[in-house]
């Protein structure tokens, strides 16, 4: 009897076993209705927000930006901020268990993924508009004609000098990409390279190798051209007349930075998101000035960056309204110059550039290229991921030397 | 003979218990008989419902979106068309392919043989013990202890061609002053992150051979001796064949933890210069998280799991000739 006794307690607990994982997934699915759901129907009283501002000035900034524009719009803001790496794969889980947040800030190549899967709302049934925002933000953030993004203030590529090399050595900072190259070379002594850039076999190469390729005339639909050769062959030579570390293959921006600031590189390609770094080390003295352009008086045409805020389709219409609201508050005149100064970038705005730089001047070189700032995905929409691997492997293969710029280019065409 | 594999049968001999004592009262047996069984099965079920759920489903998944067209699209709508064969077409016929695929046979083999070599010395050598034996031991675990984002990240910077310390020693010494590219040169990057991975295995290696040499006799080795057998004929005759079910088991799940590695290529090359260092994994990864083609990526993870799955075989094989010597 007390060995049956014994065994009833044992299946008991073998039942139990069993059924805990159920009463969990249980919990955890009321959870997520209550989260999915709050204010379905009813009053809108919050929001969620998901973006990728993990660190200062933004964080805090956008924390306080979103937190006045709910009040002004009657909401409170819950927000949840990822590491730009992981942001699309989470909001495709979030898209597939239907637990998309209110607001998405995204990075604005991403939009026409998003869009073209269906996850984002078209912002014109909302009542948004891109009106006096330059035509490639506008551009970057449309969809099949449809406008899925708003985007306060962009970033993009220009040509970081250190003042004291130059000085010292007599040379002013080169316009042009045959005054770049003898630049380099003549700033090239010792432990220390001419410029530095990055060239790694990601999007991040892509990006850097972009300004010079569409300067040339070149275009991301066909890349086995004669112009993106001819862009190519420049950072080949760059690199062949050890003007540039062969590093730039394993360089992020950030390795870029860093070489600058060690005073490995008397020039850097790069961007306003790293004054914030080179703040912190004072000795360095340094101007920002455009992309050299392939000849004297020719256009730079760099590529767009900077994050944009889009509306995910919930499916709520209340709350997708609501959300709209305060898109529109985040990316209003006032807010997008204090943002650009701020987060060291440029309004999206050309008319408010000149008030950034009344207050920045390092922001010039940046204002400058706003208008010809060109979106990546305009073109080739959610088929920009293929285009963008392609440009990065043939950058890779001809910086080896595996290939020609023309073959590798064609190589990396044909995939 | 017979009784081992039933023992190895697992499963399927729980269906009878424990042999001939359990059957003697037979009358009163059929219900505390059935009893007995549906407590087993409800002790199986919890493992049986967990596998299913946990390793079952995501492998039949991965599977399944092999033949899809898998897309962004696809976590909205849930539409994922069935393609056929043209996800491992594209995968398999992309010029990337044939080197990843080299270069994944390179880095495994390359791996497990400096891994398991260096291991099984290390191993041999902690087996006499000497002042601060064990200290030295714990201290061998460090790489594997190490993030392994932080320890490529430490790499990259002793192996940076100007500035790293690496080429700063060697320059120093008088060794070389071209500063080799370590992981910017085609011809070198490879063959650096292989000893990088041979860096991180070792401890896995050396610990395991390690508690295999502890469970051979002392006195084999002093019978060895008194037949004349020490060093390198007992290492022969009394240490490799005793270990030998750990190294099977040592080197089953060094290739299969290798096929995989995804973390330590990502953080060291991203599979550059020019894809030299790209393996069928990095090129899973890359063509589902960064170039959002869900289907394909899953493609190449297929291929990546039969492999390992052969080599699960040959191991499951190997130990089943073990268990019937």
């Amino acid at each position: 009897m007390a060995q049956r006794g014994a065994k009833n307690r044992t299946v008991g607990a073998a039942v139990l076993a069993l059924t805990a994982p159920l009463a969990l997934a249980a919990c955890g699915g009321s959870d997520s209705d209550a989260a999915a759901g709050g204010g379905a129907g009813g009053e809108v009283t919050s929001l969620t927000v998901q973006d990728t501002f993990v660190t200062d000035p933004g964080a805090t900034y956008y924390g306080e930006l979103l937190d006045s524009c709910g009040q002004a719009n009657g909401v409170t803001i819950e927000r949840n901020s990822v590491p730009g790496g992981d942001i699309i794969a989470r909001t495709l889980q979030q898209a597939s268990s239907q637990t998309l947040p209110d607001i998405l800030s995204i990075d604005n190549p991403d939009v026409g993924q998003l869009a073209a899967a269906g996850a984002l709302a078209p912002l014109g049934e909302l009542g948004v508009t891109a009106e006096g925002i330059s035509q490639g933000v506008v551009d970057a953030n449309t969809f099949e004609d449809e406008l899925y993004g708003l985007q306060p203030t962009t970033q993009s590529l220009a040509l970081f000098y250190n003042e004291d090399i130059l000085t010292e050595a007599g040379i002013q900072p080169p316009t042009t990409w045959d005054e770049l190259k003898t630049a380099a070379a003549a700033l090239t002594e010792g432990n220390r390279y001419g410029i530095a850039f990055s060239a790694p076999p990601t999007y991040e190469g892509t990006w850097q190798f972009l300004p010079f390729m569409w300067s040339n005339g070149g275009d991301e639909t066909d890349i086995a051209t004669p112009e993106t050769a001819e862009a190519l062959q420049l950072w080949v030579d760059l690199l062949s007349s050890g003007s540039a570390s062969e590093s730039v293959l394993n360089w992020g921006q950030e390795d870029v930075n860093d070489q600058f600031i060690a005073g490995n590189a008397a020039m850097m390609i790069n961007g306003p998101w790293q004054f914030p770094v080179l703040a912190e080390n004072p000795e360095v003295k340094y101007q920002v000035v455009p992309l050299p352009a392939p000849e004297a008086g020719g256009t730079v045409v760099a590529p767009l960056g900077g994050a944009t805020w889009t509306v995910p389709e919930t499916g709520d219409d209340a709350r997708k309204a609501k959300a709209a609201a305060v898109v529109q508050c985040v990316n209003s005149d006032e807010n997008m110059v204090d943002n650009a100064l701020t987060n060291s970038s440029v309004p999206t705005k050309a008319e408010l550039g000149e008030q950034v730089v009344a207050q920045d001047e390092r922001m010039q070189a940046f204002v400058d290229v706003v208008p010809d700032l060109r979106s990546r995905t305009a073109k080739l929409q959610d088929e920009w991921p293929t285009a963008a691997t392609a440009i990065y492997t043939a950058v890779q293969t001809a910086l080896t030397g595996g290939a020609s710029p023309e073959e590798a280019l064609q190589q990396a065409q044909n995939g | 003979m017979a009784d081992t594999q039933q023992r190895a049968g697992g499963a399927t001999s729980a269906a009878r218990p424990a042999g001939p004592e359990v059957e003697e009262p037979r009358p009163r047996r059929t219900s505390t008989r059935s009893r007995e069984r549906l407590l087993q099965i409800g002790f199986l079920v919890p493992a049986v419902v967990y596998m299913l759920l946990f390793f079952g489903y995501p492998v039949v998944q991965n599977a399944l979106m092999g033949f899809q067209r898998y897309t962004t699209r696809t976590f909205v709508t849930g539409e994922a068309p069935w393609v056929g064969l043209d996800n491992y077409r594209e995968v398999i016929g992309s010029s990337v392919f044939t080197k990843a695929a080299v270069n994944t046979v390179l880095f495994t083999v390359g791996s497990i043989a400096g891994q398991f070599v260096i291991g099984l010395a290390i191993a041999l050598f902690f087996r006499k013990r000497f002042p601060l034996s064990g200290l030295l031991r714990s201290l061998l675990l460090l790489p594997w202890l190490i993030p392994l984002i932080a320890a490529s990240a430490v790499w990259r910077w002793i192996l940076d061609k100007d500035t790293g310390v690496l080429n700063q020693v060697l320059g120093g010494l008088g060794v070389t002053d071209a500063n080799p590219g370590w992981l910017t040169s085609t011809s070198l990057a490879l063959i650096t992150v292989v000893a990088i991975n041979i860096w991180i295995g070792i401890p896995f290696n050396t610990t395991i051979l390690y508690g295999g040499l502890q469970d051979i006799p002392e006195e084999l080795y002093e019978a060895a001796a008194l037949d004349g057998a020490t060093r390198w004929r007992a290492f022969r005759h009394v240490t490799w064949p005793l270990l030998r079910p750990v190294v099977t088991v040592v080197l089953v799940l060094g290739v299969v933890y290798t096929l995989k590695a995804l973390d330590i290529i990502l953080g060291l090359t991203q599979g550059g210069p020019a894809n030299s260092t790209q393996t069928i994994a990095t090129q899973s990864y890359n063509l589902s998280f960064q170039e959002f083609d869900f289907g394909q990526g899953a493609a190449a993870g297929n291929i990546l799991i039969v492999v390992s799955l052969v080599f699960a075989v040959l191991y499951l094989r190997a130990n089943r000739r073990a268990l019937d010597e």
